[in-house]
């Protein structure tokens, strides 16, 4: 372009931002919080994912335009990661088996039959 | 109603024009986060001009929105000094957008009660929005008025700068007395009020000085079509891709 480009915009002018080594040492950043979006009142708040910030009140102004700028939301929470409780990873074996407990799974009884059963029995009474 | 459209035009003005500034941030913005929020305000800011643009259009026979907003000289815009001014460094664009939108928030809670029923039900459907914007301005001028000395140095210096520009959101439009008199709006002097009123809390509580109130009218003009220097770069700009091809659909 050969016209004088006096833009103020400073995508277009560009910035002289300082060159070599980054200046932020490890842990020097922001910690992260974990955001969890209510779509509906009354339904449970679920885990959208994670963000930067110093502190719970940026957390919570962060949390509304980078996860619920989108879709329905109205509420939130924001929780600091290093205050969630967690299982190891190595513990994963605890769970292993619980896909073969089927006796824990409502469906598996087939109480269908005994709840007709009674209901043909209360209309010929 | 000649007033009414002027005063339309100065809140749609204000609104496009701040919401462009504040978009030179996008992609720049201090953090990912910030420049996410940031960003979404800056559109916020733009599409409440355009339902305002759509009111003049609809209600009072002015020209299709994009025509308005890409197609009038500069003196034919009513926008404020404060939102022309430059980005500059993120400390005066925060300081901006914490006067400027408590300033918006004030007006439209103001204009919920406005005896033009279309006026009164925008306003009430954009209160939330500027709700969250005016949130986000207090949490981080708190954040920064009790930060490092560098950050409460720059936020007061900042501060400084901008409050007396800030005067100029309260120049009256023409003949402002008939919208007051039509139950159109409380007018301009009594919005500068309570302006004052939800600002001095955030700032004592930022640690922050409120600047001595100006009663000079050095940034009026803007209402009038006398603009800053900053306002002809920023139209030719933001009209670039319009002027190619102005009867372009989109």
């Amino acid at each position: 372009m050969s016209e004088e480009n006096n833009s103020l915009d400073p995508r277009i002018q560009r910035l002289d931002l300082p060159q070599g080594e980054s200046t932020v040492k490890p842990n020097e950043y922001w910690g992260t919080f974990e955001v969890f979006l209510q779509e509906k009142r009354g339904k449970h708040h679920q885990h959208v994912g994670s963000l930067h910030a110093p502190d719970q009140d940026m957390a919570l102004i962060f949390a509304k335009e980078q996860y619920g700028r989108r879709g329905r939301c109205v509420n939130m929470w924001v929780v600091k990661t290093t205050d969630i409780v967690a299982f190891q990873l190595e513990d994963e074996d605890m769970f292993a088996t619980t896909p073969d407990k089927t006796h824990r799974e409502a469906g598996i009884y087939k109480v269908r039959d005994r709840i007709q059963e009674y209901q043909e029995r209360q209309k010929n009474a | 109603m000649q007033s009414l459209k002027d005063f339309l035009y100065t809140i749609a003005d204000d609104n496009l024009i701040l919401g462009h500034r504040n978009s030179e941030w996008t992609g720049l913005g201090p953090v990912l986060e910030e420049d996410i929020a940031f960003s979404s305000m800056a559109q916020d800011k733009v599409g409440l001009a355009y339902q305002l643009y759509q009111l003049l259009h609809t209600d009072m026979g002015e020209g299709h929105p994009d025509k308005v907003a890409f197609n009038r000289t500069e003196t034919q815009f009513k926008c404020c000094h404060l939102v022309e001014y430059p980005i500059g460094e993120y400390d005066f664009s925060l300081v901006r957008h914490f006067l400027f939108d408590h300033a918006a928030f004030a007006r439209f809670d103001m204009l919920t009660k406005s005896a033009y029923p279309a006026l009164a039900q925008l306003s009430v459907k954009v209160r939330g929005e500027l709700k969250y914007h005016v949130l986000h301005a207090d949490t981080w001028m708190k954040k920064l008025g009790k930060g490092t000395e560098e950050s409460k140095a720059r936020m007061q210096t900042a501060l400084n700068e901008a409050f007396p520009l800030a005067m100029g959101i309260f120049e009256p439009v023409d003949m402002e007395q008939e919208l007051i008199q039509h139950g159109y709006f409380e007018g301009e002097a009594v919005l500068k009020e309570r302006w004052l009123a939800s600002i001095a809390p955030v700032i004592e509580a930022a640690g922050l000085k409120l600047p001595e109130i100006v009663h000079d009218k050095t940034s009026y003009g803007g209402r009038k079509g006398y603009h800053t220097e900053y306002l002809a770069p920023l139209l030719k700009e933001m009209t670039e891709v319009f002027s190619i091809d102005p009867e372009a659909e989109w």
